[in-house]
């Protein structure tokens, strides 16, 4: 009885956006309206960490909070490469990543897209390149859409899988 | 900053027959003659004292090694021994203690310098395709170095038997989560052993601490562990004020307390979800992400950034706050602890989660002591370590925490202690804020005449973050060794895992938490 309790005073926030990030709403109709016509309703997305220091992936983790519910357009994350029509990188790509990484996009079934996460995947961030760190992700596998940002916000996220979804053209 | 250990370390050593000799500079730390490590980690164990770091630098004539302890009541001591200029080996002290190993593991690979009588000597971070001979820590290592890619195996424990199987998990694992490989020995659903392979992230941070200036580096050390990078960045920014000797103003410090007290709240909060999560308890998951988002839009709001990334700079703070945000941050920090109350009344009468997070992956205390098991792993399993207390660092020697210790040692007890710091970081916060001291936030930064080391200790929501440093004259980083509490409380869930069931081992890691970033470097 408490849990219902609880859900029903917490009732619905998905919608009640508030103060901030106030552009989601109409992104997610754009990126519902193509995942539905481009991917019959379901995207399926596999997050890799190539090297990152986590902090990229709490906001990815914050994609799916009740705020911004990233799964009610229909994409959702999923376990395996196998699965995944687009690919989320985080990180510099470290050296002892780099073997792992390339193995997973291979796994990745064509056609498939990829979106590096956070300014150590766009440009190798405060790691740069070094004897460890190969830098950004497009030095080891191609990448569709770069998303700027240490971290970027959920709401960067979700527009840098809209972009990737919207140039795909394939 | 308490070093009053470092006296009675040099009373016990001289006791047990090892001359030590006291250094002028602050912080104060013994050198020893290197063919006397071994004894005096055997003092050090005798002792009861707890292994809270050990490196290696690089010195004009040669290697030197480094170890520091700490003690509750006594604060910590620093310890050091160098090699004899021609001499590429140090004696190992794993046999008084285990977390020493894989620390070792990383001076070999990191300087070339074999720990002998280490039982394992296989390489830790350099992975199976390094070169061998490629040390780069050491000063000629260039920073850049493009390296060739060769061939190597490396051995895992193996085990032979009807029905026993080997199940390889990761790096890529099936989640949001860092890269690492989990190697389990099953026998039908339960584990017989799980050994940890890491270094999958090692992306050479302290290596590229070498040659920054210190806010530089603090950029740097705010990304050691981007869910810990309040505590990170106030671990170095403490043991570089310490070396060039600078006194931040008390607001500074205040305002550095608030926000690492809200790390702590928000990552227990969505831990204590996501552990729920794995046991399939979506409601609790829902609720704490909610909180959590609730916290960083405050921090965007008044800090500018969701995760406090940057804020703790060197000499002070980035951005004063106001008396509305003060005022916001209290009412907010009020309202989440109070809902987070209620949460846990509903938590602890739900039985289908209590029914899995109860006796699973204990921790016994005698191993908690061994290992020397930092933060909440720590303390659930009744072995009391909080540098919040211990180092007494400011402002917490003015507002010190009530330290949540339980026995158990398993989920629940781990779940236990992370709802209470909850509410005592609550109470923390408001004491700061209500007592929130007028003045500047900054110190400007001054240049240490002469090449002066630092150490500092801060009680991050893992456990203990310990820190050591070196500024060269020019005001640059010449070496800086950073022990993430996950570097000790990755070796727990080894521990643990063997009391539990193969889908029981998500739930398992999660309650842990460590950090792939924070132990890789």
């Amino acid at each position: 009885m408490k849990i219902f309790r609880k859900i029903i005073r917490t009732g619905l926030i998905t919608e009640s956006l508030g103060y901030a990030e106030q552009d989601i709403e109409e992104l997610g109709g754009r990126l519902s309206e193509l995942v539905l016509h481009r991917f019959r309703g379901s995207l399926a997305i596999r997050m890799v960490d190539a090297g990152s220091c986590n902090g990229c992936e709490l906001e990815i983790h914050a994609t799916n909070n009740p705020f911004y519910d990233l799964e009610r357009f229909g994409a959702h994350f999923v376990a395996s490469p196998r699965h995944a029509d687009l690919l989320l990188v985080t990180g510099p790509v470290t050296r002892n990543m780099e073997t792992a990484l390339k193995m997973t996009y291979d796994a990745t079934p064509d056609p498939k897209l990829v979106v590096a996460i956070g300014e150590c995947a766009a440009c190798g961030g405060e790691f740069g390149c070094s004897y460890a760190s190969l830098g950004k992700v497009s030095n080891i596998i191609p990448v569709d859409v770069v998303v700027h940002g240490c971290p970027p916000t959920p709401t960067d996220i979700i527009r840098g899988i809209l972009a990737a979804v919207e140039a795909d053209t394939t | 900053m308490k070093f009053s250990l470092s006296q009675h370390l040099a009373i016990l050593l001289g006791e047990g027959g090892i001359t030590s000799e006291q250094s002028a500079a602050h912080p104060p730390s013994l050198t020893i003659a290197i063919n006397q490590w071994t004894t005096m980690a055997k003092i050090a164990k005798e002792a009861k004292l707890r292994l809270a770091g050990l490196w290696a630098t690089q010195e004009s004539d040669g290697f030197c090694v480094h170890a520091v302890f700490a003690r509750q009541d006594q604060g910590y001591a620093l310890v050091q021994s160098p090699l004899d200029s021609d001499s590429t080996a140090f004696p190992s002290m794993t046999s008084y203690y285990v977390a020493a190993a894989r620390m070792e593991r990383i001076i070999h690979d990191m300087f070339g310098l074999v720990p002998t009588d280490n039982p394992d000597q296989r390489p830790w971070l350099k992975h199976e395709h390094w070169p061998q001979q490629t040390f780069a820590l050491r000063k000629e290592f260039s920073a850049t170095a493009d390296l060739a890619r060769t061939e190597g195996v490396y051995p895992f424990i193996e085990a032979e038997g009807d029905g026993v199987y080997e199940i390889p998990v990761g790096p890529v694992h099936a989640g949001i989560i860092e890269p690492g490989h989990f190697r389990f020995l099953a026998v039908g659903e339960q584990i017989l052993n799980l050994e940890e392979r890491l270094g999958y992230v090692h992306k050479g941070i302290e290596k590229g601490m070498e040659g920054r200036d210190v806010f530089g580096a603090a950029r740097l050390a705010a990304r050691v562990s981007g869910d810990a990078t309040v505590a990170h960045s106030w671990a170095f920014c403490r043991a570089a004020e310490q070396a060039a000797g600078i006194e931040v103003p008390p607001r500074a410090l205040t305002i550095r307390a608030v926000l690492c007290e809200r790390e702590r709240m928000a990552n227990h909060i969505g831990d204590i979800g996501a552990i729920c999560n794995d046991a399939s308890w979506v409601f609790m998951h829902m609720q704490c992400q909610r909180l959590r988002e609730e916290l960083a839009r405050i921090h965007r709001r008044i800090f500018d950034h969701r995760l406090l990334m940057d804020c703790v700079v060197p000499g002070g703070i980035k951005d004063d706050t106001n008396i509305d945000d003060v005022q916001l941050l209290r009412i907010q920090t009020r309202n989440i602890a109070d809902e987070m109350l209620g949460l846990y009344d509903t938590y602890e009468n739900h039985t289908p989660i209590r029914e899995r997070v109860i006796d699973s992956g204990t921790i016994k205390a005698i191993d908690a002591v061994s290992l020397g098991l930092l933060g909440y792993a720590g303390r659930s399993a009744e072995f009391d370590t909080d540098a919040r207390r211990d180092a007494a660092y400011a402002p917490y020697d003015q507002y010190p925490p009530q330290v949540m210790v339980c026995r158990g040692g398993d989920v629940a007890a781990r779940l236990w202690v992370r709802f209470q710091e909850i509410q005592e970081s609550a109470r923390l916060i408001e004491a700061l804020l209500r007592d929130l001291p007028d003045g500047p936030i900054q110190t400007p930064w001054k240049i240490p005449r002469q090449t002066r080391c630092g150490f500092a200790v801060i009680e991050s929501w893992r456990g203990e973050i310990a820190l050591w440093l070196r500024l060269s004259q020019d005001n640059l980083i010449d070496r800086c060794y950073i022990r993430d509490p996950s570097m000790i409380n990755w070796l727990s869930l080894e521990l643990a895992a063997r009391e539990v069931p193969v889908p029981d081992f998500p739930l398992n890691n999660k309650s842990f938490n460590c950090s792939y970033s924070g132990h890789d470097l």
